[in-house]
């Protein structure tokens, strides 16, 4: 194994040693706090009896999993990542992190995850983990993310299998409601994507990441987000029909889908996007990408509330409504 | 390989701190594999006959 130490000292661009912050910023905290979040909740809505310690370590392998999914990622696009202003701060374009380093750290915890989990949960929950991981690194992002605009559609199942890998941890199987949970995440990454990328297009297209926007047209994004947005508000109600959700999740999954797809419905009549050359800061909203803007914040607080209400639910003992639909369980 | 005695003291300060944490984490992997497998064998192991 290499040394970091020798490796990491007096970087080309002179940007100081690397800390062990910038090691752990290769892990994507922001996003392995989501993926924490749904794989609980994953956990829990097994209702199955589960030792808090293996429950914790299996959380936590999950999470690990995807650290380092993300330092593969970092390590992979790092050429990319220093032509947009959303990930130009990373620790591999900065010249913190040699990329070598990442792809080791990346290499060591995908292999330390996955076996605890087998040791800690069961092997199942293991072989979903190794192929989330395998599945962001090798399919979305060394192959999808740079071929086709339709990279974030199906790369998106390797951030909707963390509820099914908790699932799978907890029970040792996976009933459609844990495939449902998948759904509601798979289906909620386009329009939650895209809705970015109709304002940051422009740092898209100078790294030449065919995202949808860049490939097909701001007008032809906003159809197609609001085609998912179709897609996916019902399938965000159905778990409150499966015995998986209760009265509480289906108000919250029922009046938040009604303005996502209110939302959506905006956008698809405004000109948000189109003047994508224009920006000037990542996240500064211009007139015309307000209604972007307004999708992309409200879909990341519809999906935490709708994972909160499951959680809420098991937490307070509320009862699930009676299945409509059977054999979800 | 670059000779650790030219390195600046930021430098050899990071490489401390780097190298604790690797331990740290080297220890805490230890610790949870320890707690994982006494949890998973359950109480009165050793009573237990095979």
């Amino acid at each position: 194994m290499s040394n970091m130490s020798e490796t990491t000292v007096g970087p080309a661009t002179g940007a100081g040693p690397a800390r062990s912050g910038d090691f752990v910023a290769l892990l994507k905290p922001r996003v392995m706090s989501l993926v924490v979040f749904t794989a609980l909740t994953g956990l829990v809505c097994a209702r199955t009896a589960m030792s808090p310690t293996l429950a914790f370590v299996a959380v936590l392998c999950i999470a690990v999993g995807a650290g380092a999914a993300g330092a593969l990622n970092m390590w992979y696009d790092a050429d990319i990542d220093g032509l947009m202003r959303r990930t130009r701060a990373r620790p591999i374009p900065m010249g913190k992190v040699q990329s070598a380093d990442a792809l080791g750290l990346g290499v060591v915890l995908s292999l330390l995850s996955v076996m605890m989990m087998g040791m800690a949960a069961n092997w199942l929950a293991a072989g979903l983990l190794a192929f989330t991981i395998l599945f962001y690194a090798l399919v979305y992002t060394m192959w999808l993310k740079r071929l086709t605009p339709q990279n974030i559609v199906i790369g998106g199942a390797s951030g909707a299998l963390p509820p099914v890998i908790g699932w799978a941890a907890a029970a040792g199987h996976t009933p459609l409601n844990a495939w449902l949970l998948f759904m509601i995440i798979f289906l909620w990454t386009p329009p939650h994507s895209w809705a970015l990328a109709l304002y940051t297009a422009g740092d898209y297209a100078k790294a030449g990441v065919p995202m949808m926007p860049v490939a097909k047209g701001s007008a032809s994004t906003r159809r197609q987000i609001m085609v998912y947005s179709l897609l996916f508000v019902p399938v965000a109600v159905a778990p409150a029909f499966t015995g998986l959700g209760g009265a509480l999740y289906l108000a919250v999954s029922g009046l938040g889908g009604l303005l996502f797809l209110f939302l959506a419905w905006r956008l698809a009549r405004t000109g948000s996007g189109q003047a994508d050359g224009a920006q000037s800061g990542l996240y500064e909203v211009k007139a015309g990408s307000r209604d972007a803007r307004n999708l992309f914040a409200f879909s990341i607080l519809y999906l935490t509330l709708l994972f909160a209400a499951l959680l809420a639910e098991r937490a307070f003992g509320l009862a699930s409504l009676p299945p409509l639909l059977k054999g979800f369980s | 390989m670059s000779d650790p005695l030219n390195e600046s003291d930021e430098a050899a300060k990071a490489r401390r701190r780097r190298n604790l944490a690797i331990g740290l984490a080297l220890a805490a992997f230890a610790l949870l594999t320890f707690i994982v497998t006494i949890v998973r064998l359950g109480g009165h192991v050793a009573d237990r006959t095979f």
